[in-house]
């Protein structure tokens, strides 16, 4: 990562020379500051790319689809992660852009950039029509305040269906449907008539030059050779380049050592004035000093009073992280704290395993950031890494009063000592073509959902609200919604506080010993389940040993499932081969480096392999 | 020959009479041609080279000439293959000629029993050879069609018989039976029927290999998963393997191993012995011991014929790599050989034993302070293998001191 960011750079430095367009005393009247917002895949990224190639600011041959997406996973799975602005100029206009997430685990990408903005273009996609993150989009906009600028997209499709949707959007949305523009950003077809209509509808931000500085830091991120990057929005005064800077909340001064713009190419700028956007860099080598949602200021002449900020997102998920080498632990911790000054969002707490050794308990936005986070550490920084099963963040009433915190199924408290155990909920909102709505309620229920609302959209679109525990959504929700409606519903789901369940912690013993990388918090309903599949898994998974080796699932003393690994009875070398006595001695020195490297629970012995597959989620 | 108590098999310490060679040396010889070529087969061999034969022993003779100048008498000759039975009684003569070897010493030719008949079998006698050893694998039909062979049970009574009819039908002249458990669809009937069939060969085989098939990486049989043999399978047939063979009079003396007293196969033991020997021939190996250091060098030969025969008549070794086994490592190896066998290993070498929870099932003491695998201990050689314990270094010492002194 941090070599794929500096590799953006790099190129915008390079390119800066050509690109620059010195911008100053801008008129504020002429600013328009948007972030494109809609649902996973409906066009924002390709849109983009339409805007930077019509406006001139990427050359035709530089030009590569989803431009803004510059990390290696990004590229490499086709969607957005990280939020990225750019400067664009139409007409006689300066726009400011925020090409946004779609993913639900991004949202607070999305509300982040929001506060940055005046409008936003709401992309739906044509053959699709509203879904689920469409709504909450359109919900943050409002909120906020914001023009919403309405969007059909990929009209070019022959299933796009333009008229229905529009009219959909109207009836749902409140949005006139006459003012829905209807583009193809694959084509360019109808994108600059969208960018008229930006200038023209989106009103321009309104700010007092002559106040104290007030800037919104909007996203941060760290460069190895910049120390912190961060985008910043003026909301009032200048910020202008060389001044000392005050960090309002982190209550830290700073030098300014570069402002600048994003063409996208990195254009530095003597100073930003309000209504603009654009980078800072002070020096700072700690993201934490210049957190999304902090607001600068002049230290000379400082603001009264700090912007609204905005609240870091909570991790929801949680896994241990351990390497699969032992002696890579400290490799990991520092791959952590590097990966984290790009990504505020993952927490990281050291943690001992009996059956895995050291690592971290991590916590994640969701499972999709988790997946992300795990693939970054073994790439950028070459680990081999075994992850536990994902979990969520438990709340165990003590019977002496006190309240614990449970990330992890070992620090569940003795039974005899608990109250009571609340678990996260979510309100979940799901959009589907109605001729689901029988296999989508009985999802939910088996889920342990509640329902709190259902709405006709349309006759043929169904809203269903949903309570439910975050835990039932981690393990395969999504995956169940999509194959029962052939991909046709979608989610998107915000934490709505917690509740008191009856769970259980399922203990995983191997001859006898428990294995903590394999125990679970689960409702006492899917314990046996849990029990069950895993003692399976792990039949298959555990070589056999001299000895016969029981495999139980238990709640406190009780076994709810079991399995049993038979002795083994032949490991023989049926040749010798004729004098090839290298070859055999070979293979006994590998079997022997095998035992080696297993790990021992009690006399059983484990490969590292069995652990990746048993904790391996279900596909 | 001795049996050292620490394990090591070591050469003998006694004045060497030259012209009574009490030194075991061996020589193998690999005959690199099949007919067709058996899926489960990881062996040097190739059905398409044909129009090399004369060439290769030619080129087998030539090598034999060079590599066994100063080496001892061979005190057993191995033709192995591929299907050395496909040479002509004068072809095999002419390579043995060749072979320098004792009076009286072991030679041994791998027959495929559909290639052999009186004749042939008198003409091997008459060149020199005392052994014969025959791949049988299975005498159920089905079963050797699974394994993709090409005789029936009824070529292998018609090998055996033309094989008592040129005198090897006892203990000192007499045939081996190769078996192999385990083929995908073979019943444990087929193989008690395969055994029983094999006892009652007449003349009967004074020794009996029994392998438990082996899914050899690179083969076809690597790529077909549903005919993998059931561990568990072969287990139960080793068991009944051992019960019948012994019950018949052949007794168990190395994990694949049976024979009736005094018809063990010398050539062989050389092998678990850690014993000298010299291969000839492609993808043969080689194992000489340098008694000045203790250290020994194991080399082997280029893998196929053709470069085999360019080598060796261009006057090159044709020899592809090679390893030094110093004294430590030659230790293990010989602990590990010496396990397979009846003789077992040294008590020393498995420290604790009957502390353990599961050793004392796998082996058991055999007097002179030596311990052997059990029958279900043989079925797990491996395990054991790996927890063998060499003696400390001064025994090495010891041993490099009883090399230099007998040198
Ligand atoms: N046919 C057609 N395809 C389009 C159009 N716009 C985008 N696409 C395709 O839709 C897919 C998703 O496009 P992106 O631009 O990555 O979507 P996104 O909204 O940025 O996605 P996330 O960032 O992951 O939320 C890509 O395969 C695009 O090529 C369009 O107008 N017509
Ligand atoms: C060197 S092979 C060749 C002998 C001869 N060509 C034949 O196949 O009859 C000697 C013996 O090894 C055994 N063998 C070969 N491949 C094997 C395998 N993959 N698994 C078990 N035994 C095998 C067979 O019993 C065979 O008879
Ligand atoms: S098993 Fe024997 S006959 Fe079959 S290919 Fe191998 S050497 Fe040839
Ligand atoms: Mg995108």
């Amino acid at each position: 990562m941090v070599a794929c960011q500096r590799r953006g750079l790099d190129q915008n430095y390079r390119r800066a020379g050509r690109a620059a367009t010195p911008l100053s005393e801008l008129n504020l009247e002429n600013i328009r500051n948007l972030s494109i917002v809609a649902h996973v895949d409906h066009g924002k990224s390709t849109l983009s790319d339409r805007v930077l190639e019509l406006t001139g600011a990427v050359d035709a041959r530089d030009m590569r689809e989803q431009y803004l997406d510059s990390m290696d996973i990004e590229r490499e799975r086709g969607i957005t992660i990280k939020a990225q602005n750019v400067r664009v100029r139409w007409k006689g206009h300066t726009i400011h852009l925020i090409d946004t997430p779609g993913h639900v685990d991004f949202g607070y990408e999305v509300s982040r950039s929001l506060a940055a903005c005046e409008g936003v273009v709401l992309l739906i996609d044509a053959a699709q029509g509203i879904e689920a993150q469409t709504l909450t989009n359109a919900y943050q906009a409002l909120e906020h305040d914001l023009e919403i600028v309405a969007v059909l997209n990929k009209i070019d499709l022959p299933a796009a269906d333009p008229d229905r949707y529009a009219a959909e959007i109207e009836k749902v949305l409140g949005l006139p449907a006459d003012e829905i523009l209807r583009i193809s950003a694959k084509t360019g077809a109808g994108v600059a008539d969208l960018l008229d209509a930006i200038c023209e509808r989106i009103p321009p931000p309104r700010g007092d030059a002559a106040a104290p500085l007030q800037g919104l830091i909007f996203d941060s991120y760290y460069d190895q050779y910049r120390g912190v990057v961060s985008a910043v929005r003026v909301m009032h005064g200048r910020l202008v380049s060389g001044e000392r800077l005050r960090f309002m909340q982190a209550g830290r001064t700073h030098d300014v050592e570069e402002i600048g713009i994003r063409t996208p190419a990195s254009v530095p700028v003597a100073e930003l004035g309000p209504g603009e956007v654009g980078y800072l860099i002070a020096g700072i080598k700690d993201v934490g000093e210049a957190r999304s949602g902090e607001t600068v200021t002049s230290a000379a002449r400082p603001a009264a009073a700090a912007l609204e900020g905005y609240k870091d997102p909570k991790p929801m998920v949680f896994c241990g992280l351990y390497p699969v080498e032992g002696d890579d632990f400290s490799n990991l911790r520092e791959a952590l704290e590097k990966l984290r000054l790009n990504d505020a969002s993952v927490t990281y707490e050291p943690e001992t395993s009996g059956a895995l050794g050291f690592g971290f308990r991590c916590g994640f936005l969701g499972l999709l950031h988790m997946e992300i986070v795990r693939e970054r550490l073994e790439r950028e920084f070459d680990l081999s890494l075994i992850a536990t099963a994902p979990s969520v963040e438990y709340r165990a009433h003590l019977t002496d009063g006190s309240v614990v915190e449970v990330h992890n199924p070992s620090e569940m408290p003795e039974p005899q000592k608990l109250e009571s155990i609340e678990e996260p909920y979510l309100q979940a909102t799901i959009l589907t073509p109605t001729e689901y709505t029988g296999t989508l309620m009985e999802l939910c229920q088996a889920r342990r959902g509640e329902m709190v609302r259902m709405e006709y959209l349309s006759p043929e679109r169904l809203e269903l609200v949903y309570r439910i525990p975050l835990a039932e959504v981690v393990m395969d929700f999504f995956d169940a919604l999509k194959s029962r409606t052939k991909g046709y519903a979608s989610l998107d789901y915000e934490p709505a506080g917690w509740d008191q369940a009856d769970l259980v912690k399922i203990d995983v013993l191997l001859n006898g010993v428990p294995v903590d990388a394999f125990s679970a918090i689960a409702h006492r309903s899917a314990a046996q389940e849990y029990g069950r599949r895993m003692t399976e898994r792990l039949r298959s998974l555990i070589p056999r040993q001299l000895f016969d080796v029981p495999i139980q699932a238990a709640i406190g003393g009780r076994i709810i499932a079991r399995e049993t690994v038979k002795a083994k009875r032949k490991d023989v070398l049926a040749k010798c081969y004729g004098g090839d006595i290298t070859r055999k001695r070979k293979l006994l020195e590998k079997q022997k480096e095998g035992k080696k490297r297993m790990k021992n629970i009690g006399r059983v012995e484990v490969p590292q392999e069995a652990f990746i597959q048993a904790l391996r989620l279900e596909e | 020959m001795l049996d050292q108590p620490d394990g090591a098999t070591l050469v003998d310490m006694s004045p060497v009479d030259p012209m009574a060679p009490t030194e075991p040396f061996g020589v193998y010889v690999h005959v690199p041609f099949c007919t067709s070529r058996c899926d489960y087969c990881a062996f040097a061999t190739w059905t398409d080279r044909f129009h090399l034969v004369n060439d290769y022993l030619d080129a087998c003779v030539i090598d034999a000439a060079r590599s066994l100048d100063g080496a001892p008498l061979a005190t057993s000759v191995f033709f192995g293959g591929g299907t050395p039975s496909l040479l002509e009684p004068d072809q095999l003569a002419k390579v043995l000629a060749a072979v320098r070897h004792a009076d009286g010493a072991e030679v041994t030719v791998e027959c495929n029993p559909e290639t052999v008949d009186a004749t042939k079998l008198a003409g091997y006698r008459a060149a020199g050879v005392t052994r014969l050893s025959f791949g049988v694998q299975s005498m159920v039909p089905a079963v050797l069609a699974s394994l993709g062979r090409h005789h029936d049970p009824a070529a292998v009574a018609s090998a055996v018989d033309a094989a008592g009819r040129a005198g090897f039908d006892g203990e000192q002249l007499g045939y081996n039976v190769d078996l192999i458990f385990g083929a995908a669809g073979e019943s444990p009937a087929d193989w008690e029927e395969t055994l029983l069939a094999v006892l009652a060969l007449d003349p009967p085989p004074h020794h009996v290999s029994g392998y438990g098939l082996t899914v050899e990486p690179g083969t076809p049989l690597a790529h077909e998963p549903d005919r993998h043999p059931d561990p568990d399978d072969q287990a139960d047939k080793y068991l009944l393997a051992d019960q019948m063979l012994s019950a018949a009079g052949l007794s168990w003396y190395e994990i694949s191993n049976w024979a009736r007293p005094g018809a063990e196969c010398r050539h062989n033991q050389l092998y678990w012995d850690q014993g000298e020997y010299i291969g000839i021939g492609c993808s043969a190996h080689s194992h000489r011991v340098d008694a000045e250091s203790g250290s020994a060098r194991r080399w082997w030969n280029v893998r196929t014929p053709d470069r085999y025969i360019r080598l060796a008549k261009s006057g090159q070794r044709p020899s592809a790599a090679g390893e030094d086994i110093n004294p430590q490592a030659r230790l293990v190896e010989s602990l590990q050989l010496a396990l397979r066998t009846r003789a077992g290993v040294p008590e020393s070498s498995l420290p604790g034993w009957d502390e353990d929870p599961v050793l004392p099932e796998l082996v058991t003491p055999a007097g002179s302070g030596r311990l052997v695998l059990t029958t279900n201990g043989r079925l797990l050689a491996n395990e054991v293998a790996i927890r063998l314990v060499p003696a400390p270094c001064d025994s090495v010492e010891n041993e490099v001191e009883n090399l230099r002194l007998s040198s």
